[in-house]
């Protein structure tokens, strides 16, 4: 019998009750939940764990890569042959352009250096392979095997040779994450080629994209391509992004509903190229004394 | 006294410690695979940690399965604490429900997995939809049902070990 204040000690010792390990347990992980999303703290713990994982996930990968090595050796002979007069005609195609790119390049300098223009700057390029889509059904993102020591740093452009692919959202030493174009929280500012409207394009999520917030009346038709308007000071300016494939124009809605389609093989795998990082043009020096905005606090990204 | 489920008359040797810890890590190895977005793949390592707490609820539990989740955010590149927050969960349950789920035969221990899986889904679904991502379709939550037909194979093979007798004796039940 359990005197007032006391209570018999357990013949078995368990630890804490479930439930309490349960709420401690739960408050750990919103605690994590809230640090990542919220304060981006827990970067270098993702970090070191991701540096410990990489081995495994090397051997892990490597039954995917035998299958699609067992599938390219059994590939028909004459399908490759087909690709590789496809791929010779396309060059032939193109050689044209090609030939007299190194022209144009020298004839657009010293006619830019006439108007006093800033002069368009290219952007090294770093060719990367896409390993593998990671397996979060949540997002779209790819992992690409170049990381932080082949130079590569969060926010770079990744295309490949049809159009803008995506963004590099995390580097790792050796591998880093793309977020495509088509993820839910991926924007990227547009024009449209034929008329230079520029406008916002979101990923809409199922591999679809969406151009957003612009009026029912907007000058856009099915079939425009949209480029990049390079406002951002991350894309290079002019670079395919997308094609529109619907507009639903309802005048119930303020906006035109206007969906589009990714020029580039987002979903697809292969060689990407990340472009190196585009330092944006300096501000015009403005001759009026500069007006003090209270700073915000919004990371860039 | 260890039995595969409490009707059964077979009694088992005690469950190893590191068995159990390396049949969780192959768990999660074969969840690093990168099957892309191929709906229907089972969440390898939310079964074998059910499993384990089912079936050794003193040994494994909240703990193991937050640790792993861990692990599991980084490697899947998820929002940290999701993966941990779903199986601390998954494990409360299920080693809760130990008692009551070991009393039946396999096929029906199956369905009584099935809601803790999907639940843990659900879970990791309602801290992804509540940060802002898109719904990846109905078809997200096959991988728990064809987790849960697995469940036959995985009892014999996780209990494997635990089937071997030391020393052959006609006149003993092991």
């Amino acid at each position: 019998m359990s005197v007032a204040g006391h209570t018999p000690p357990p013949f078995f010792k368990r630890g804490p009750a479930p439930f309490a390990r349960l709420v401690f347990f739960i408050s750990l992980s919103l605690l994590l939940l809230v640090a990542d999303l919220r304060f981006h703290t827990l970067e270098p713990v993702r970090f070191a764990v991701a540096a410990l994982l990489w081995p495994l996930q090397q051997a892990v990968l490597l039954p995917v890569e035998g299958a699609g090595q067992a599938g390219n050796y059994f590939s028909q002979l004459g399908s490759l042959q087909r690709e590789n007069a496809d791929l010779r005609q396309r060059q032939l195609a193109q050689a044209n352009l090609l030939l007299r790119q190194a022209h144009l390049d020298e004839e657009n300098r010293r006619l830019r250096a006439l108007l006093d223009m800033q002069e368009r700057i290219d952007a090294p390029a770093r060719a990367a392979e896409i390993l593998y889509a990671a397996r979060d059904p949540f997002a779209r993102r790819v992992v690409i095997d170049r990381g932080i020591s082949h130079g590569l740093e969060t926010g770079q452009a990744v295309i490949d040779d049809l159009g803008v692919v995506g963004q590099v959202t995390r580097v790792f030493p050796l591998t880093s994450e793309v977020t495509l174009l088509t993820d839910k929280n991926q924007a990227i500012p547009v024009q449209v080629a034929r008329n230079g409207l520029r406008a916002v394009l979101a990923g809409a999520g199922s591999g679809a994209m969406e151009l957003k917030f612009l009026p029912a009346n907007a000058d856009v038709q099915p079939g425009d391509t949209l480029v990049t308007s390079g406002l951002d000071g991350i894309y290079i300016p002019g670079l395919p992004v997308a094609k529109v494939a619907s507009i639903d124009r309802d005048n119930s809605f303020a906006f035109a509903r206007i969906e589009c389609t990714p020029l580039a093989g987002v979903e697809r795998h292969g060689q990407v190229l990340v472009l190196g990082k585009r330092t944006p043009p300096p501000m015009p020096e403005e001759p009026v004394e500069e007006v003090r905005k209270p700073a915000k606090g919004r990371k860039p990204r | 006294m260890i039995q595969p489920t409490h009707s059964s008359r077979r009694i088992l040797l005690p469950a190893r410690g590191w068995f159990i810890y390396l049949s969780l890590s192959l768990a999660l190895a074969l969840n690093l695979i990168p099957f892309g977005r191929l709906p229907g793949i089972p969440d390898w390592f939310a079964l074998t940690l059910a499993f384990w707490c089912i079936h050794q609820p003193l040994k494994i539990g909240m703990g193991t399965g937050f640790v792993f989740g861990l692990v599991m955010d980084v490697a899947n590149a998820s929002v940290m604490g999701q993966h941990a927050l779903a199986y601390v969960l998954l494990a409360f349950a299920a080693g809760g429900l130990s008692r009551r789920i070991l009393w039946f035969p396999l096929a029906q221990q199956a369905l009584q997995v099935l809601p803790l899986l999907l639940g843990t889904q659900l879970v990791m679904l309602l801290i992804r939809i509540g940060t802002g991502a898109e719904f990846p379709g109905v078809l997200y939550f096959l991988s728990s049902v064809v987790g849960v037909l697995l469940w036959h194979p995985l009892n014999y093979i996780l209990l494997l070990p635990q089937y071997r007798p030391v020393e052959r004796d006609e006149n003993r039940p092991i």
